[in-house]
């Protein structure tokens, strides 16, 4: 890459996270309205969704983050062959840099041993990048910003588990789910958003579990099996009753996006993700010159 | 919608109940783990918490022209200080505790016993907070704790936030917590039976 195309991804990669940061992608802001519209007037829930409206807007008037926890940075890239992959990786952390700077991420990266706030986003494990080329000569960009408190509430069950008695069948998965959102109550702050993935090894699995977000909220899955997971299970935990922020109410969970991988005989795990209602997300197609072509979502 | 202006009195505090939805006015204090860790250990305050409250926070701040700038200003977790708000609700006298995910069962019997409350704000919502915070009047221990541990007094202005823990041993918490559990355990019933 050459210093003139750096340039030009460095500032795609800048907008991409500032966008992300600070705009909730409009499959998230439907379902929060539809949450507002479902919540009884004068109720806590009904308040609580309120402000969030009201804060989802102010952060997009002033193009500032929509919450000051800006989480970790997935950065998930499709990219031409031809393109050379460190330079890219390269741009992007530079990028994390600079929306630091700006302040469109809090400084959010801290030595695990050392306590030391590295001060910039960036250091092992941050942001986390998954880069794949592959055979089209465009880019596909998506960013999402993972706070602590909800990533705090993820789970991984290894069935079968005596505790919840789920075994290894559908049954025992739909459990995993409703359990994992009762023990969240209002802590990851709900109404929330579910990553799923059955199967794969510890590490896949939740990788995967992140990989689903991706989808957008609207999307069928297309194996009806895990679309009935999807739907039965987001109908059941809406049953709950917990409500956005835990204070009681309808809203208790605004979708669930789940894959299954492959499992080893011996293994059986459910991973789950959970998302807060600031769900930001964002993405775009990057032409191979590093040209904003469109947002995805 | 109920306003309260700081400092507040035990009546006052006492008149609220789980699910009033409230505004607050006056000055506030942000502190969060090292504050709470270093109150705990006996260290006097540098400013008297008597009557006010404590907002479980770490905001973002810049100095533009000399003067602090609220960027975001949002609640953290709460449940961190749960080994020692009780010992802190008492020694300060404090009458609210503001922050998210509610607190434990100590900090819910010293709010009884001493007449505090702990207050919801919600959570992710830093935009909407730092609108409301109209003032940075002050800043303590600046040096010791760095920008977001640091103690921030805030002047605000209509801080929405919901009661969630009383001072008469109420929690919300702990009854949609109580609530859900059940309804948890008639879905397995429903999900096993559906098996068969
Ligand atoms: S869980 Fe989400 S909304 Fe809540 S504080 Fe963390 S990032 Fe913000």
């Amino acid at each position: 890459m050459n210093s003139a195309q750096q340039k030009k991804f460095l500032e795609a990669f800048i907008e991409i996270i500032r966008k992300t940061s600070c705009e909730l992608p409009k499959d998230v802001t439907d379902l929060l309205k539809k949450g507002l519209g479902d919540e009884e007037s004068g109720s806590n829930a009904k308040y609580a969704l309120e402000i969030v409206d009201k804060n989802i807007t102010l952060a997009k008037q002033k193009s500032q983050p929509i919450c000051q926890d800006t989480g970790s940075i997935l950065v998930y890239v499709h990219y031409p062959m031809r393109l050379d992959a460190e330079g890219l990786a390269k741009v992007i952390r530079k990028a994390v840099v600079t929306a630091t700077k700006k302040g469109y991420l809090r400084q959010n990266s801290v030595d695990s041993i050392t306590g030391k706030n590295s001060g910039t986003n960036v250091g092992p494990g941050s942001p986390a990048l998954h880069l794949e080329p592959w055979k089209k000569d465009y880019l596909d960009v998506r960013v999402i910003l993972k706070g602590g408190g909800c990533e705090n509430m993820g789970v991984q069950y290894s069935l079968p588990d005596s505790r919840i008695g789920a075994g290894r069948d559908i049954a025992g998965i739909k459990k995993c789910i409703l359990d994992a959102v009762h023990n969240a109550q209002g802590k990851g702050c709900g109404p929330g958003i579910l990553g799923v993935a059955i199967g794969g090894d510890r590490g896949s699995s939740y990788m995967e579990s992140k990989v689903q977000l991706l989808r957008k909220m609207t999307d069928k899955n297309p194996d009806p099996v895990l679309a009935e997971i999807e739907e039965s299970c987001t109908e059941a935990a809406n049953q709950l009753g917990i409500g956005p922020m835990g204070f009681g109410g309808k809203t208790t969970l605004m979708g669930i996006k789940a894959g299954a991988l492959n499992r080893l005989p011996a293994s059986y795990f459910v991973s789950v993700s959970y998302m807060c209602w600031a769900f930001r997300r964002q993405g775009a197609v990057l032409s191979g010159k590093g040209d904003i072509k469109k947002w995805l979502y | 919608m109920i306003r309260l202006d700081v400092p507040f009195t035990e009546e006052k505090i006492r008149s609220l109940k789980v699910g009033d939805m409230v505004e607050i006015h006056g000055t506030i204090f942000t502190g969060r783990d090292s504050v709470h860790k270093w109150l705990y250990e006996g260290n006097q305050p540098p400013v008297s918490l008597k009557d006010g409250m404590i907002y479980h926070c770490g905001p973002v701040l810049i100095k533009e022209k000399g003067k602090w700038v609220v960027k975001a200003a949002g609640p953290t977790t709460s449940i961190r200080e749960e080994p020692y708000q009780a010992t802190i609700i008492e020694q300060h006298q404090l009458r609210a505790v503001i922050g998210k995910g509610g607190m434990g069962e100590k900090t819910r019997q010293a709010c009884q016993k001493h007449g505090c409350v702990y207050l919801h704000a919600i959570g992710g919502a830093a935009q909407v907070l730092a609108e409301s915070i109209k003032e940075v009047e002050n800043v303590y221990e600046y040096d010791r704790f760095g920008s977001p541990e640091a103690i921030w007094q805030f002047r605000v202005e209509g801080f929405p936030v919901v009661v969630t823990m009383d001072a008469h041993g109420n929690s919300l918490h702990k009854e949609v917590e109580a609530a859900s559990a059940v309804k948890v355990k008639e879905l397995f019933e429903q999900i096993t039976a559906a098996k068969q």
